[in-house]
């Protein structure tokens, strides 16, 4: 078989659906997926193989995990795209902007997404961020 | 030593400086003990010379008691206390006055004085009277703090709950949006899967909210007990045919052992909720091949109720957590297993309600053993 051509997306989520949809989406859009249950599981995803794309779930086994696993993917490579997922948004009134001046030195991420995804939206912040398509 | 927070401010508001200089010195060293905490408050007393000093110190805040002269120049104490009517922040009111009447004491309780000194007043009169105050006062910021912490719990609750009902809305709606744009169309086993799934993640908002039912009624007390005489072998039996399969599909091994009278005074519908919460985690947190073990024990003052499992077992820090209300122990070895984070909780609710209780031994990798004790005499 010859060698994957597709871009590699590692997708991180600790709900085995909202992680399942993600994959399928995802291969359906011609990438090729690593997929993680845990941000333990992401990292030794990362350090086998970089990422064309990374999409992590703020709250995993920590409720910090997105946070430090963006951190993680951006000092692999800074010019990997983070896309971070995250559910606490409308439960809580707390909102970071990963763009604004404030949000920008400790989020690692280049875009913020609120649960549940719209893949519209998944698709915009791919095209918008440049990321290579399969 | 006096907790720091404890000092209270007096106001003696008084036109004879002599009087106000008693005040001051009959308060210094006193010391009162009130509230639930059993803190002690000390006070510290300011002067204020006519009515209009008196407002302009109340307008100021920070007075809790306020020490308040019936006759003094520039507004008399009737006029202070209409001006502090319905205020938020007005203090406890003591009258003092030299011609107390009856009429004057409707007067000022009808403008919110809370009580009354007579002059002229030995020290003693007027310790035991602002003594009274703070103890009033410590039970009203005690009252008041009690209502801000349930309503806090209340918030946390609703949150978290909201939360636990938002992920699998979302999940289903996720898997609804693939299927609708065509992402699954040409992948039937993927299609199915989804469908699967949604249905697993509706199963169980279905048990939160039925969860969350008993345990509301539990709280409320609303659902009236319906005590009669139970055979938990029963019950048991009943809750071990529910599981078996689950069990089954799981290759575990169910086993129930019975010694002693096992037949207590008890709600039928709480034991089968204790049981079933009990024997489906059981089978949840167990290994494949493993194995769920019930043992009803009939002593002389209670009945006990042993689940014990294969399973993964907790370490200490998660045991400590574990009957709390939505917690669900998160790690590697609990991911992918589905639950409302109530049943615990509930089962510990019910069997306080019986007059019993549950405890838990564990060890991580081995296995849990929950053990109910039901008194064989029910609280009324």
């Amino acid at each position: 078989m010859s060698a994957d051509t597709r871009p590699l997306a590692l997708i991180a989520d600790d709900d085995p659906d909202y992680l399942e949809q993600m994959r399928l989406w995802f291969e359906r859009e011609g990438f090729e997926v690593a997929a993680a249950g845990s941000e333990l599981e992401a990292r030794t995803l990362l350090r086998r193989r970089r990422p064309d794309v990374a999409v992590v779930d703020l709250m995993m086994e920590r409720l910090d995990a997105g946070f430090t696993l963006a951190h993680a993917v951006k000092q692999t490579d800074p010019a990997i795209p983070v896309l971070l997922i995250t559910g606490v948004t409308a439960e809580t009134g707390l909102d970071f902007e990963a763009t604004s001046p404030e949000g920008r030195p400790w989020i690692k991420a280049d875009a913020v997404l609120a649960k549940p995804v719209r893949f519209e939206q998944v698709r915009r912040e791919l095209e918008r961020l440049g990321v290579r398509r399969g | 030593m006096a907790d720091p927070a404890g000092v209270l401010t007096v106001l003696a508001a008084d036109d004879e400086p002599g009087i106000r200089t008693g005040i001051a010195r009959a308060l210094r060293d006193l010391r009162v003990t009130a509230g639930a905490e059993g803190a002690e408050w000390s006070l510290r007393v300011e002067e204020a010379a006519d009515g209009a000093a008196t407002l302009e110190r109340l307008e100021r805040g920070g007075v809790d008691v306020l020490l308040l002269d019936h006759g003094m120049p520039l507004a008399t104490g009737m006029d202070v206390l209409a001006a502090l009517h319905g205020r938020d922040d007005a203090p406890l009111t003591v009258m003092v006055t030299a011609y107390g009447t009856l009429e004057m004491a409707v007067q000022a309780t009808k403008e919110g004085a809370h009580d009354f000194l007579a002059k002229p007043f030995t020290p003693a009169e007027l310790r035991a009277t602002v003594a009274k105050a703070v103890r009033h006062l410590a039970a009203a910021r005690e009252a008041r703090r009690l209502a801000a912490e349930k309503r806090r719990v209340r918030f946390e609750f609703l949150s978290v709950l909201a939360h636990e009902l938002k992920a699998p809305l979302g999940a289903v709606e996720g898997y609804l949006r693939l299927l609708q744009d065509g992402v699954l169309a040409d992948d039937p086993e993927g299609a199915a899967r989804a469908v699967e799934r949604s249905l697993a993640r509706l199963g169980g908002m279905r048990k939160l909210i039925f969860d969350l039912l008993d345990l509301t009624r539990i709280e409320s007390g609303q659902k009236a007990r319906e005590l009669q005489d139970v055979d938990l072998a029963v019950l048991a039996a009943e809750a071990l045919d529910t599981v078996r399969p689950a069990a089954d599909a799981r290759g575990l091994r169910l086993d129930l052992g019975i010694e002693g009278d096992v037949i207590l005074r008890a709600d039928p519908g709480e034991q089968r909720i204790v049981l079933n919460n009990l024997l489906t985690n059981a089978v949840k947190y167990n290994r494949d091949g493993g194995e769920v073990r019930v043992r009803l024990e009939g002593g002389a003052d209670a009945v006990r109720l042993r689940v014990a499992d294969t399973g993964i077992g907790m370490n200490e820090e998660e045991v400590g957590r574990l009957f709390g209300e939505f917690v669900r122990i998160r790690n590697e070895r609990t991911r992918g297993i589905e639950g409302s984070g109530l049943g615990l909780s509930i089962v510990r609710r019910l069997a306080r309600l019986h007059g019993g209780d549950v405890a838990v031994a564990s060890r991580p990798d081995a296995g849990s053993e929950f053990t109910v004790t039901l008194p064989r005499e029910v609280p009324a």
